[in-house]
């Protein structure tokens, strides 16, 4: 059992695995990554696999290392996943996702006045803000709403 | 200081000692605003106001402002019905306008719209309000007005009326804190200002009470920041007619007033200060227009470079 659950997750040659997504967010991961269908990488994914801390999403990038930069995006939807750069079937890095500060085009302001949801040729910009009370919560900085808990309902 | 190629966009862009240098220059211009003083402070230079919805009272404060200094305006108007920006975006418009002017003034209806400016203008852009947030050039004017009628140094202020949606008591409850102003806000309950703005005053430990009634307060604040209370918020017309009466300021409820007490609204009002008001000492709502001249001549002048 435990031997096909790390095969899962294992199983490719070179790329990035994206371990421990919050369980049903896998295609947000998708998206906040940007990744369309005009990928031409191979992608696949599990979700809801039963894991050690309860259930979890897994994607993994086949033939592509993704910047940390962009991988850190994942921590607005979820906080605890890690990532795992492979090279020829091993693990050569393992992070943690890390909050970035400051996102721009990742998600859509949720102030319908605002001028980054206009037709002008802007991107949303928020600075990206942490709290214990709060949790995540993301600033525009054209409007200065705040948007906290519909982070993943609102990504572009 | 030097405010020379300063955006003016959120009071949350200024700290105490900015704010500061700005009344005080102000204060400096004020002569000139009055018409007693000759100024060319702005010989040669071009001001463009670019309003996207109407707003009379700051477009012609900032006209005035531009032109007590000897400063050329050009006035854009109505935007919507010119057709030199049909269907042209904003940042295009703001690009264009740089090139012809020497700073921008910009009035747009939707949020962050004077952000966004700044991105793209090669010229300072003051924020004449944009949306629902920010109007900073009317909260200087509150400010100053504070200044020369009372003092801003823990001031005792009450805000009254439709605080939830009023973003001019908001960035003004901003910029009070740092003078450690002691604030009461009067509402009825379905237009009380916003929690996360109370929070967060308290957590700088400023003092803040909540209440529905002027009567309580009236003799206890040295300044009553009244702003008008819309029909359109209440869902109800019997629950508009009570607050309607409950947050209005008559020469009865002034009885009670210390007699320092000064009484300010951004006009336009509707009913909540009763005529009466106007001759007692305690209006100041025509001064706090006028003031609105020498505030932006200050922003005016400081912006582009010709106060330091
Ligand atoms: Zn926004």
């Amino acid at each position: 059992m435990n031997e096909k659950r790390n095969l899962k997750v294992q199983a490719i040659e070179n790329g990035t695995v994206i371990d421990h997504v919050k369980a049903g967010q896998a295609l947000n991961v998708l998206r906040i990554l940007g990744i369309s269908s005009a990928f031409r990488e191979t992608i696949s994914f599990v979700m809801n696999a039963p894991g050690a801390r309860g259930k979890k999403d897994v994607v993994k990038i086949e033939g592509k290392e993704l910047s940390i930069e962009e991988l850190n995006r994942i921590a607005l939807i979820s906080p605890k996943a890690t990532i795992n750069i492979i090279r020829d079937f091993k693990v050569i890095q393992k992070n943690e996702v890390v909050l970035p500060s400051y996102v721009e085009g990742v998600v859509r302001c949720t102030n319908l006045n605002c001028i980054s949801n206009s037709s002008e040729p802007i991107k949303s910009k928020f600075s990206v803000l942490q709290s214990e009370e709060e949790g995540v919560s993301l600033h525009c900085l054209y409007c200065d709403h705040v948007i906290s808990e519909e982070i993943a309902e609102n990504l572009l | 200081m030097s405010f020379k190629n300063r955006h003016v966009i959120s009071m949350k862009d200024f700290s105490r000692e900015e704010i500061d240098y700005v009344l005080d220059t102000a204060e400096k211009l004020e002569p000139v605003a009055r018409g007693e003083e000759r100024s060319r402070l702005l010989d040669g230079k071009i001001i463009s106001l670019l309003f996207f919805e109407p707003s009379t009272r700051t477009r012609l404060s900032f006209e005035v402002a531009a032109r007590r200094l000897g400063g050329q305006v050009l006035n854009l108007g109505s935007v919507e019905a010119s057709s030199v920006m049909k269907g042209e975006n904003l940042a295009d418009t703001i690009r264009v306008i740089s090139k012809y002017a020497d700073l921008i003034v910009l009035r747009h209806p939707l949020d962050g719209s004077a952000r966004m400016a700044t991105e793209v203008a090669s010229v300072p852009v003051i924020n004449g309000g944009d949306g629902s947030v920010h109007h900073p050039t009317q909260t200087f004017l509150d400010l100053y007005t504070i200044r020369r009628e009372s003092h801003l140094e823990g001031l005792k202020i009450a805000m009254a009326g439709d605080l939830k949606y009023g973003r001019t008591v908001h960035s003004l409850c901003h910029a009070l804190s740092l003078y450690g102003a002691e604030m009461t806000f009067v509402s009825p309950p379905e237009l009380r200002m916003p929690s996360e703005i109370v929070r967060g005053l308290r957590k700088q430990n400023i003092c803040v009470k909540e209440t529905d009634s002027l009567e309580e307060i009236i003799g206890d604040v040295e300044v009553l920041y009244m702003t008008r209370v819309q029909q359109e918020r209440f869902p109800d017309p019997d629950e508009y007619e009570k607050v309607k009466n409950s947050l209005r300021i008559t020469g009865d409820l002034l009885k009670a007033a210390g007699p320092d007490l000064k009484i300010l609204h951004p006009l336009p009002r509707v009913n909540e200060i009763s005529p009466e008001v106007d001759e007692t000492s305690h209006a100041r709502y025509f001064e706090q227009a006028f003031y609105g001249v020498p505030i932006r001549m200050a922003l005016l002048a400081l912006a582009m470079g010709v106060i330091e």
